[in-house]
């Protein structure tokens, strides 16, 4: 469901909310150096270097997909366009065809947002009050409850697809989206639930006692006491659903029929077509489309993970 | 009819006991500090009476009524914690209505209460602010405050000022004093600071190991420690002992190769004890050179401590080392010989095996 790398980004997205937490640590840090140091020549020019490695591509596919067929057979792929042209981009959205459908991703793009939507909804929603409970309202057995639930999240999803399937078709809930939406948020459950549970944690345990002698109950403690103070940690939940759902493809292939397939699983049936020529302009163009969303979700979160600092740092 | 009232109150986590078969009735009105050192369970025993921690056996009742499994909600409390425990997201105004508003109060009744609140505690510009944009000190009157606005008979303090500096503490120690004189409610109060415990408490439990070594008023547990932990622990500087035995029917106290006479000790029959300890704070032995034989102890000074007003000697006398207080004037210089004579009508006697009081 996360891949790695999302992952990585929202704990160190999380770490950086803690670091937040106490104000006076920007006041130390190292002394200013000379801008034109021999150390930050090394340093700036060895992340110029990773940068151009990893942009590199994203330019090429930017290119490409302005570029109309004749200039890319000429084959300087590095060459930036003679004659821009955003036919592609409209051929990939609205004209491309997969299968028997013809009306390009934009399909797959409903699709995506129809599953993405209510599956980080459901999973988030669920895992913040699982993760509640899990810090705040020790029962017997909590613990033993949260190692299972932990246990999930290392369990490889190869194993579980064919039951998966057997389980969907029974409830006859297979090959529709909401077989999927459960899916997905059945597999977040672990992961969002230990974020959840740990954020809780470290919320002091004086602030949840004090709400209990003021009379709040379960409920009213998770919306007026916790929820207002764990903004951040639902942004990091947000970002690591959004893309980890959106970027899925195994699910999406497994439990969706054509007409309900996500847009990755589109992309592909796009790009891997063996009948007539090639259009990598179209290529280009889908497969940036597909990767609009998680892009846009970075950009937007840095933003909101300003925001959710300020919200988070009122220190009690 | 009690205030508070635990009956045979046990707590285990697990396998470990934390308080142990703890009896405990507070007076209407009452100022009870729980004092001990870390761990003896005082905390405990107060999250137990708010209703925070679920207990294993026995009974507590608050205002006559059986809350044993009440909410805390339920139980007619408030309660101060060392934190503040503010909501971070609220105003002060909406940290002291929101106990008020899950109780579905009126509006107006709840702005009253606010509204007085907030005059006994001067905390009135305060009340649109958040609680980050607050000192230490202006916290924990809020905190206190929404203790107050419940409008409870019982008050419970979980070592409220620990976290402030030491000149607001004693402030708010002031003020906390002033409060219970003013709203005449019960508190109960948790501390490791003997200071506090001193000044404030009408009565003080001294805790250890979950249990109450003693429960009495703060000069009794002064003057009158019922067991050597007691005496050890209250008191700064803290009161010598001398390790010695009991002899001529418990008329003399021997230790070393020196005979004391006990007579004027305010206690039971002492016998002849092979091993007892006495127990004299630094105040109530005097520096002299005139030596009287059974009343006078030859010392030799080892060195003085400037205490401001006065001074703390440490002596050595029969192989044993004592402190006394004397007047700031009467600087010593190491090893000038001296003679100290011992208050014994304010003296403790203890059973070195038993560790209680004789």
């Amino acid at each position: 469901m996360s891949n790695p790398a999302t992952l990585a980004a929202a704990v160190v997205g999380a770490d950086a909310l803690n670091r937040t937490g106490h104000p006076s640590d920007h006041h130390r840090g190292a002394r200013p150096r000379p801008t034109l140091s021999r150390r930050n020549i090394l340093l700036y020019g060895t992340l110029g270097l990773i940068s151009i490695y990893y942009l590199l591509p994203l330019y090429v596919m930017v290119v490409t997909s302005l570029k109309g067929m004749p200039e890319i057979r000429m084959g300087n792929i590095f060459s930036p366009p003679v004659e821009i042209t955003f036919q592609p981009w409209v051929k990939a959205w609205a004209e491309a065809c997969t299968g028997l459908n013809c009306d390009g991703l934009s399909r797959g793009f409903w699709n995506s947002v129809r599953i993405t939507v209510p599956s980080v909804i459901l999973s988030i929603a669920i895992a913040s009050v699982n993760g509640y409970a899990l810090a705040n309202w020790k029962f017997k057995g909590s613990e033993t409850f949260f190692t299972i639930l932990i246990f999930g999240a290392f369990i490889p999803y190869q194993v579980m697809l064919y039951p998966i399937v057997i389980l969907l078709r029974e409830m006859g809930l297979y090959g529709t989206l909401w077989g999927l939406i459960i899916v997905h948020s059945i597999f977040g459950m672990p992961i969002l639930t230990l974020l959840f549970r740990n954020y809780f944690t470290s919320v002091p345990e004086e602030l949840f006692k004090a709400a209990r002698v003021d009379g709040a109950g379960f409920w009213t403690i998770y919306f007026k006491i916790m929820l207002p103070m764990a903004l951040p940690i639902f942004v990091v939940a947000i970002i690591l659903q959004v893309t980890g759902i959106w970027n899925d493809f195994l699910f999406g292939v497994v439990y969706t029929k054509p007409d309900t397939y996500p847009m990755t699983v589109q992309l592909n049936n796009i790009v891997n077509s063996v009948q007539g020529v090639k259009e990598y302009n179209v290529n280009m163009a889908a497969t940036l489309l597909t990767g609009l969303v998680p892009l846009i979700i970075y950009f937007v979160s840095g933003k909101l993970f300003v925001r959710g600092i300020a919200a988070g740092a009122v220190k009690g | 009819m009690h205030s508070i009232s635990v009956k045979d109150l046990t707590l285990n986590f697990g396998a470990v006991s934390v308080l142990k078969n703890l009896n405990l009735d507070v007076a209407e009105g009452e100022f009870i500090v729980l004092l001990g050192p870390s761990g003896c369970g005082k905390s405990t025993l107060l999250n137990c009476l708010a209703g925070l921690l679920d207990i294993t056996e026995g009974q507590i009742w608050i205002k006559g009524k059986n809350v044993t499994w009440a909410e805390p909600s339920e139980r007619g409390i408030g309660m101060v914690f060392q934190s503040y425990a503010l909501y971070p997201q609220m105003t002060v105004r909406g940290n002291l209505s929101f106990g008020l508003k899950n109780a579905r109060m009126p509006k107006d009744e709840i702005d009253k209460r606010v509204a007085r609140a907030a005059e006994i505690l001067q905390i009135g510009p305060l009340l649109d602010r958040k609680p980050a944009a607050l000192s230490g000190g202006q916290r924990q009157r809020v905190a206190i405050g929404r203790a107050l606005v419940r409008d409870v008979d019982v008050f419970l303090f979980d070592e409220p000022l620990s976290n402030l500096d030491a000149k607001l503490r004693s402030e708010l120690r002031v003020e906390i004093k002033r409060l219970h004189s003013r709203l005449n409610n019960t508190m109960v109060y948790v501390t490791h600071d003997q200071i506090e415990a001193l000044t404030l408490a009408d009565r003080i439990a001294i805790m250890r190991g979950g249990i109450i070594q003693q429960l009495d008023a703060p000069q009794v547990i002064y003057n009158r420690p019922a067991n050597l932990f007691v005496a050890g622990f209250i008191g700064s500087p803290s009161m010598n002992f001398l390790h010695g035995a009991t002899v001529d029917g418990g008329k003399a106290f021997r230790f070393g190769d020196q005979t004391l006479s006990l007579a004027g000790y305010e206690g039971g029959a002492i016998l002849d004890r092979p091993r007892v300890v006495l127990g004299l704070r630094p105040e109530h032995l005097t520096l002299t050179d005139r030596p009287e034989p059974g009343h006078t102890l030859p010392a030799e000074v080892e060195l003085d401590e400037p205490m401001g007003a006065d001074s703390l000697v440490w002596l050595q006398t029969g192989g044993q080392q004592v402190s006394v207080r004397v007047p700031v004037e009467g600087r010593l210089a190491p090893g000038t010989k001296v003679h100290l004579r011992l208050d014994i009508p304010k003296a403790s006697l203890f059973d070195a095996d038993g560790e209680q009081r004789i």
